[in-house]
């Protein structure tokens, strides 16, 4: 089959090919369309929503204080039973990775629980990691977190890099992300 | 978006329900098709399975393999229901490898299988669609347009409309092509992969997660037009002198 006759059975197709090339060309991402770090929103891609919370030892933590750092923020409660279920994970590989860069801000969602049990619970589970106070409600509104635990792996950049909904949390996916992220340049 | 279905002390992620609903009615409605191309029900089911679940065993593995270190200290999170601990390229090869050997074992005839899993694979499509809506993922660049949604923070183009109106097109047109016409083997998958590469390719367009190339080029964008292309040179949708199946292939032979 010469050429002439090839482009002849195919031109449709050239046609198809050439129009879907110049669509890829002509939607060519602007700078800055594709990037939503800047824009704060509790979505995979975006920044991390700053906030500025009570913790239970009586301080006060300002989310973006932590900028630099491998965060991850966890929203629970006590009478959560997969909330409890991953606290032993978290406090392992918090103890691990706390020195080169790792926080976890757990945020106890203060408004659906009771303040009496956080400390008797802290004591039977050893945490160490602070524990925020969120008696308004507030963050777990502002994070949209809708069902308990919800935790957000945070990067140093501050940008959310996974939504982890329910639990308990597998260790080994915890510790796989937090080495990756630990790994990333600031 | 509606991520979870809060049912009692049960808290559902709706985008999984999504698909695994599409997988189930895709599934049947392949099942229901599969005899009138002369395959069987049976074999097809028993393909999708095997595939799923040595693609989740794949998956897993593969993750492992790669975060060695976290799986050693705690070996039993190798069965864990975590999804994020899954290689989506692992389970993917090992889908792909699975499919083979199941299809050389069972005999399947290669092209009028994958026209047979071609409806699992359209609602598959309109399911992706639905899980990307309930979670928000795959959303739009911002926009003025007057359909524009309230998401993440800015009004942005509805792509998860957009992708589930196309899949639903496509749905409709493979089905409404299956019934009227006579298709030579392979032609309803080459079919489906021209139309979603094509759709892909669009809505892709519009979106704000892509992975942009120096210069602004999508990434998917260009792997949609590979397809795109593959399938429209495969296919050869537009010849008109097309035998029309096997027979007809043998028959024009002799």
């Amino acid at each position: 089959m010469d050429f002439a006759q090839h482009f002849r059975r195919n031109w449709i197709n050239l046609v198809i090919l050439s129009l879907a090339l110049g669509w890829v060309w002509v939607s060519r991402a602007p700078q800055g369309t594709t990037t939503a770090g800047l824009i704060p929103a509790p979505q995979t891609g975006f920044l991390a929503p700053a906030f500025s919370l009570s913790t239970l030892a009586g301080g006060q933590i300002h989310s973006d204080d932590l900028r630099g750092k491998v965060v991850l923020l966890n929203i629970w409660a006590t009478w959560c039973p997969p909330c409890r279920a991953e606290m032993p994970a978290m406090q392992q590989v918090y103890q691990e990775y706390q020195a080169q860069g790792f926080e976890i801000l757990a945020v106890n969602a203060t408004a659906q629980d009771t303040l009496s049990n956080l400390e008797p619970f802290v004591t039977e589970y050893g945490l160490s990691f602070p524990i925020l106070l969120d008696p308004q409600g507030s963050v777990t509104r502002l994070y949209q977190a809708r069902s308990l635990p919800t935790s957000f792996f945070i990067g140093r950049d501050g940008i959310i890099r996974e939504i982890v909904v329910g639990g308990p949390i597998d260790e080994a996916l915890l510790r796989a992300r937090v080495e990756k992220l630990l790994q990333e340049a600031e | 978006m509606f991520p979870i279905l809060q049912l009692g002390p049960l808290a559902l992620p709706v985008p999984a329900l999504a698909v695994l609903l599409s997988l189930w009615l895709g599934l049947s409605l392949a099942e229901k098709l599969a005899p009138k191309r002369g395959l069987s029900a049976d074999a097809l089911y028993n393909l999708t399975f095997t595939t799923l679940l040595s693609g989740i065993a794949g998956a897993r593995l593969f993750f492992a393999v790669q975060n060695f270190s976290a799986f050693v200290q705690t070996p039993l999170s190798l069965f864990s229901r975590e999804t994020g601990s899954l290689d989506p390229f692992g389970g993917f090869a090992a889908a792909l490898l699975a499919a083979f050997i199941y299809g050389r074992r069972a005999g399947l005839k290669f092209w009028a299988t994958l026209d047979g899993l071609t409806p699992l694979l359209a609602v598959l499509a309109v399911g992706l669609g639905l899980a990307h809506l309930a979670s928000g993922a795959a959303f739009g660049m911002e926009t003025s347009l007057p359909w524009g949604i309230e998401l993440w923070g800015a009004t942005r183009h509805p792509t998860q409309l957009y992708e589930i109106g196309l899949a639903l097109a496509i749905l409709l047109f493979l089905g409404w092509k299956a019934k009227n016409n006579s298709l030579s083997d392979g032609s309803l998958f080459w079919l489906f992969v021209a139309l979603t590469a094509g759709a892909q390719l669009f809505v892709e367009g519009l979106r704000a997660t892509s992975t942009v190339l120096p210069g602004g080029v999508r990434v998917e964008q260009l792997l949609a037009w590979f397809a795109l292309a593959g399938a429209l040179i495969k296919a050869d949708f537009f010849t008109k002198s097309q035998p029309e199946t096997e027979k007809d292939h043998a028959a024009t032979r002799q």
